[in-house]
């Protein structure tokens, strides 16, 4: 085990690259998760004042 | 088949599709990077010369090679919806176009924890490298661009040509950074091509390149249905959906 | 007073129209020489270096000017509406669109060219070596204007789009700078250049019978 974390003596490296490569990948897929939310959460407030104001008017 | 085609004109259709490959996308993902990653860290023998930081090529290869695949998906793509007026393809453009850059950079940043242990430094202007570099800044001035021009339409369109001028740069800057290279850096031979790689260390890197793919597909999947979702705002569907959604919590 | 060849009009126009705002006309010179300047102040007078170094500062520093200069080709006429004329005009938007890129050269990419001796001599370069220099530059900065111009019909709706031109912009450049620096610095080491510009020629003709086009798509765009 201990053999393969050192990775040859090149464990900065190897670990460096495939934690990067984790984390980029990661935030690329959180990005659209939370824009998606973002989005309708921003539509749902558009929509409740809309409705809001329709009926303040009636 | 054309039925097919027809059908994801309507937005609803695509999203929903959209909605359930996604899973799919993602689940042959996971199911490929899994073995790709224990084939490439474990079971792979270490390399005659780099020993073991030669696995770094199980990131820095796929990532290298998706960086040109989603840059030739955006060129498609873009004729596509240039030619043929198609609202969906100009999406696929815009929605490739982060998820390309972040490949890019991750080829660059893997390349250069590479280089170090391979050639002693962090940087070397070796023409992969370079060239990597270079469609680094196509893909940030691509989405530059796009960001900077308010309506969707145009900014598409724009896009559009910017990429297509783009891909025809491509061999061009490739090239003449090869040649740059090799006149100025000498016979330095690029340790990252291997002409004849051993079969156990060649499947895990052809596992990862898929499972890459898959991740693409699923990614830009997700971020085509943000796309649509606020394009189409004001229909009766997506105003349903919103209606679904939970109420956001005030402070 | 109406040519019988509208081109010519157009031409002789664009370049009356600079010449009446010479401050504009001079700005993308000045730049460059100013540029070229900083770099000995910068790297230090001894002039074996500066050898070394001249002819690819100076094909970056032309690169640098062009982009600047890039900014007044249709800014002006977008503004005016003169460019929206010149869309709906029965002549091919293309070819009206590459006489306008041809003045903006001979306006900008030619008086770099023609500077090139005296910044030359600043570099302690050969005669032999400014001569190749300038032939690189001929055959460049055509190619320049060229590229520049889709990036700046693609820009010029666009506020502060003059960062964002560099930034598209810049790589397209980058094989043109590699081979017309190539080819000096062959030349000075002795060795064969001809190569390197049968590319920047073969650059050339590409640039001129695609980007022209190109422009015109980009700038109806803008226009929109």
């Amino acid at each position: 085990m201990v053999e393969f974390l050192a990775m040859g003596g090149y464990a900065f490296f190897v670990w460096s690259s495939y934690g990067l490569s984790l984390l980029v990948l990661a935030l690329t897929f959180i990005w659209p998760v939370l824009q998606k939310r973002r989005l309708l959460q921003k539509l749902k407030q558009a929509h409740q004042r809309k409705s809001q104001l329709a009926r303040r008017q009636q | 088949m054309w039925n097919f085609i027809y059908k994801l004109a309507s937005p609803k259709y695509f999203y929903d599709m959209a909605g359930k490959l996604v899973p799919w996308f993602g689940g042959l993902f996971v199911l490929l990077v899994l073995p790709g990653l224990y084939g490439g860290l474990v079971l792979a023998p270490a390399d005659y010369q780099q020993g073991d930081s030669f696995r770094i090529i199980y990131v820095h290869v796929p990532s290298a090679w998706m960086s040109m695949f989603v840059y030739v998906f955006m060129a498609v793509n873009a004729a596509i919806g240039l030619i043929w007026r198609i609202k969906l393809s100009d999406i696929m453009v815009s929605s490739s176009a982060p998820i390309g850059a972040a490949f890019t950079f991750l080829a660059l940043v893997t390349g250069s924890l590479w280089g170090k242990p391979m050639w002693g430094t962090y940087w070397v202007w070796d023409a992969r490298l370079t060239s990597e570099l270079i469609l680094l800044f196509l893909y940030l001035g691509f989405i530059a661009l796009q960001t900077a021009i308010e309506d969707k339409r145009l900014a598409a369109r724009a896009g559009a040509i910017l990429v297509l001028v783009g891909v025809v740069n491509i061999p061009i800057i490739h090239y003449s950074v090869e040649w740059w290279n090799t006149l100025h850096q000498g016979p330095t031979v690029t340790k990252l091509d291997k002409p004849s790689i051993h079969i156990s260390m060649l499947i895990p890197l052809l596992l990862m390149a898929l499972a890459f793919q898959f991740y693409f597909f699923a990614n830009l999947l997700m971020r085509a249905r943000c796309e649509v979702l606020e394009r189409e705002k004001h229909s009766t569907w997506v105003e349903a959906l919103i209606d679904k959604h939970p109420e956001a919590k005030h402070g | 007073m109406t040519d019988s060849n509208p081109y010519i009009a157009l031409l002789k126009r664009d370049l009356l129209l600079a010449f009446r705002s010479p401050g504009q006309l001079l700005n993308p010179v000045l730049f460059y020489l100013l540029v070229l300047i900083l770099f000995p102040l910068g790297i230090g007078p001894e002039s074996r270096i500066l050898q070394i170094i001249g002819p690819g500062i100076i094909w970056v520093a032309a690169l640098l000017a062009t982009l600047l200069a890039l900014d007044t080709l249709f800014r002006g006429d977008f503004l005016d509406g003169s460019l929206e004329m010149l869309a709906l005009s029965p002549r091919p938007f293309a070819l009206l669109v590459a006489v306008k890129i041809a003045a903006h050269w001979l306006l900008t990419g030619l008086p770099l060219l023609l500077l090139t001796p005296l910044l030359g001599t600043f570099f302690s370069l050969s005669g032999h070596t400014i001569g190749i220099l300038m032939l690189t530059l001929l055959l460049g900065t055509p190619v320049l204007s060229l590229i520049g111009a889709i990036g700046a019909a693609l820009t010029v709706g666009i506020r502060g789009g003059g960062a964002l031109l560099a930034l598209v912009i810049l790589p397209l450049y980058i094989p043109v700078l590699i081979f017309a620096a190539g080819a000096v610095d062959a030349s000075v080491s002795g060795l064969p250049f001809s190569g390197q510009l049968y590319f920047l020629a073969s650059l050339l003709v590409l640039a001129v019978t695609l980007a022209p086009p190109a422009v015109a798509a980009a700038l109806r765009i803008s226009l929109n």
